[in-house]
């Protein structure tokens, strides 16, 4: 089993242009690979709810957000808010792979000593832009960020993300946002729920239903839509097409958590706990196994002209 | 901005103060749930209505919102009264302001039992003992109208993390004559006295100062009173050195005892020089109904509630003998 992350292989067909949506379903592979890793070795941390995310978040850091590695305090910069904070790995990953902090410092997750907290802390990793982990507080946050950068002339340009979890969709305060939201008519909020129906106590219609999230946003006067939080092609299109709304937009991504691993995709009691050794070696294998898939097909389509779309 | 000579709330000096930040500094922005009419942030609303946030009765939204403006490069002032700009929203203040170091300044206003008639559910008498234990929040308690401005207006700059301010409903007399320039360490001796510390803030620094009146004509004791505004970072060498000259203390606060200034005070005489400090304030019990002076005067919280800490804590004055470690003259 590989413990420190690999660099990354990108096909020469594909450097200097924007990822296609094969080359986004290989990253996001290849973040999967890496927050296995990264827990196998912390020994602690929440798996299965990074992988239901790493999809969304291949998009974004991807293809959609507009970043600058080596600036990473760019005024004009979009916002990434992982309000699911207990997801950290998952943006973690995306940041090394981006080049924000070395790939090496995956393998200090949780550690004392190292900058990656259990939860995202916006003073100790480059690229975190406000430290989350405690539910429910980062839409509003998000909100306040909107609204700093209405005062400053950007919120035509700088895009807010937030991503949130069904847990986050529990919690009364998002509510306080999104009423928020909708009343200063921020127009530069996108909420990402990653809906994977899945807590720490069992499913969420077990434990506290949400209902109809999608609706619950639309009736507090939101652009709200509804996608296959697992479907590149759906996410890519709504992240894009969120931008171009002039009001506070919610995709609502109905996703499983521990996606792209079987022994823990859907299943419940893999929530806050890490991978034995053994599950990590399994699942690494088959995650390695399907990047080498993905890798193939995008090789294939790039020699056949087809841009790289191939393994789509 | 004059200095104010007759009674007035300190939570007026919120708002004028708020108001002088928004002309000079671009950057200050200001959030309130519903309550801007009483905490005096509408003054900051309707002078820079660009700036002002108004959350509705959505505290915990709000301290996340102003969490996302200062991470953004504004410094935002959000109010509320103490009890829900504290309790209602102890998380966001927690893991969004103060974990983050970020500087948002909470204004909160109708803090104790003075803000009278609504009772209970709306007097705060834990509030500082919260935020005191919160890492890297400051407190500050001023003691009249004119502190409170100084306090508000030198908020901009003094620290660059989070700070919390905690302001009064009813009108109180001024302790100081003049807008004092800066708050300094925080603590201000404004009387002196060789025969016991008197440490007060907020409403109790003028009962102190009446306290004080009373014990020289009465019983021949000389107080010195300290208003100790920023109960954190407690300014401990100015409190160990009066407890070195006077050799007793009594803690007076519209507070409870657990957390506040009594605690900050005993903390810094029990490590530092170890004689006994009494204190007045909140016991195990919630707040009641009736006008603020009533309730004030129900709890004990008045210059006659002070005499009497004093004159207790003096019994063991001569039992309790320590030498000075720190400073300060037999």
């Amino acid at each position: 089993m590989h413990l420190t992350p690999v660099p990354d292989p990108e096909p020469p067909a594909l450097a200097g242009k924007e990822p296609s949506i094969a080359g986004l379903e290989r990253y996001a592979t290849i973040l999967r690979i890496n927050c296995v890793r990264m827990l196998a070795v912390a020994k602690s941390g929440h798996l299965d709810s990074s992988l239901s995310a790493a999809d969304i978040v291949a998009a974004l850091y991807h293809r959609e957000l507009r970043h600058d590695p080596a600036d990473p305090g760019w005024p004009e910069r979009d916002r990434f808010v992982l309000c699911k904070g207990h997801a950290a790995p998952i943006q973690y990953a995306a940041l090394a792979e981006h080049g924000y902090f070395p790939r090496q410092d995956l393998m200090g997750l949780r550690k004392v000593g190292s900058h990656l907290q259990g939860h995202p802390d916006m003073n100790r990793t480059p690229g975190v832009e406000v430290s989350t982990g405690s539910l429910g507080q980062g839409l509003s946050t998000c909100v306040g960020i909107c609204l700093a950068l209405r005062l400053d002339g950007l919120d035509g340009t700088a895009q807010v993300f937030g991503v949130l979890s069904d847990g986050d969709c529990q919690e009364g305060e998002t509510w306080e946002g999104a009423a928020a939201a909708a009343h200063y008519e921020v127009p530069n909020l996108t909420a990402i729920v990653d809906y994977n129906h899945l807590q720490t106590d069992g499913t969420t219609e077990e434990v506290m239903d949400t209902g109809d999230v999608r609706a619950k946003f639309e009736a507090f006067g939101w652009d709200s839509v509804e996608i296959d939080g697992h479907d590149m092609g759906a996410i890519v299109e709504a992240l894009r097409r969120s931008r171009t709304l002039r009001k506070p937009a919610a995709i609502v991504c109905q996703t499983k958590k521990g996606r792209g691993v079987s022994l823990m995709e859907d299943r419940f009691g893999f929530h806050g706990k890490p991978p034995s050794q053994e599950q990590a070696t399994e699942a690494l294998e088959e995650l390695e196994a399907r990047l080498a898939e993905q890798e193939e097909a995008l090789q294939a389509g790039a020699a056949s002209g087809e841009g790289g779309d191939g393994g789509s | 901005m004059e200095a104010k000579t007759e009674p007035i709330a300190t939570r007026h000096a919120y708002g004028d103060a708020l108001v002088a930040l928004g002309e000079a500094h671009e950057d200050v922005v200001a959030l309130d749930a519903d309550l801007a009419v009483s905490t005096q942030s509408m003054k900051f609303g309707k002078k820079f209505p660009e700036r002002f946030f108004n959350c509705g009765a959505a505290e915990a939204g709000m301290m996340s919102m102003a969490c996302g403006l200062a991470a953004t490069g504004k410094v935002p002032y959000a109010s509320s009264f103490a009890i829900f700009a504290t309790g209602r929203s102890y998380d966001q203040i927690r893991l969004g302001i103060a974990h983050n170091e970020l500087k948002v300044r909470i204004g909160a206003s109708h803090g104790g039992v003075s803000l009278g008639e609504d009772g209970a559910s709306h007097q705060m008498i834990e509030d500082i003992a919260l935020m005191r234990a919160m890492p890297k929040m400051q407190v500050v308690v001023p003691a009249d109208y004119n502190q409170a401005y100084r306090t508000v207006i030198e908020s901009y700059e003094r620290v660059e993390g989070p700070l919390y301010m905690r302001f009064g409903r009813p009108a109180t007399p001024v302790v100081y004559e003049e807008i004092p320039a800066t708050l300094g360490s925080g603590v201000d001796v404004l009387r002196e006295g060789s025969d016991i510390s008197i440490f007060a803030c907020g409403h109790m620094v003028h009962r102190a100062l009446e306290a004080a009146g009373v014990l020289a004509s009465e019983d021949g004791v000389e107080a010195e009173v300290l208003n100790v505004a920023i109960v954190k970072p407690l300014a401990a060498e100015a409190v160990v050195e009066s407890l070195a000259k006077t050799g007793v203390g009594v803690t007076a606060e519209e507070h409870r005892v657990v957390g506040g200034l009594a605690d900050a005070v005993r903390e810094a005489a029990a490590e530092q020089h170890p004689v006994p400090v009494f204190a007045l304030g909140m016991g195990d019990e919630f707040g009641v109904s009736g006008t603020g002076e009533a309730c004030m005067e129900h709890f004990g919280l008045t210059a006659a509630g002070i005499v009497d800490r004093a004159r207790e804590a003096l019994l063991l004055k001569p039992i309790v003998s320590h030498p000075p470690i720190h400073g300060g003259r037999q």
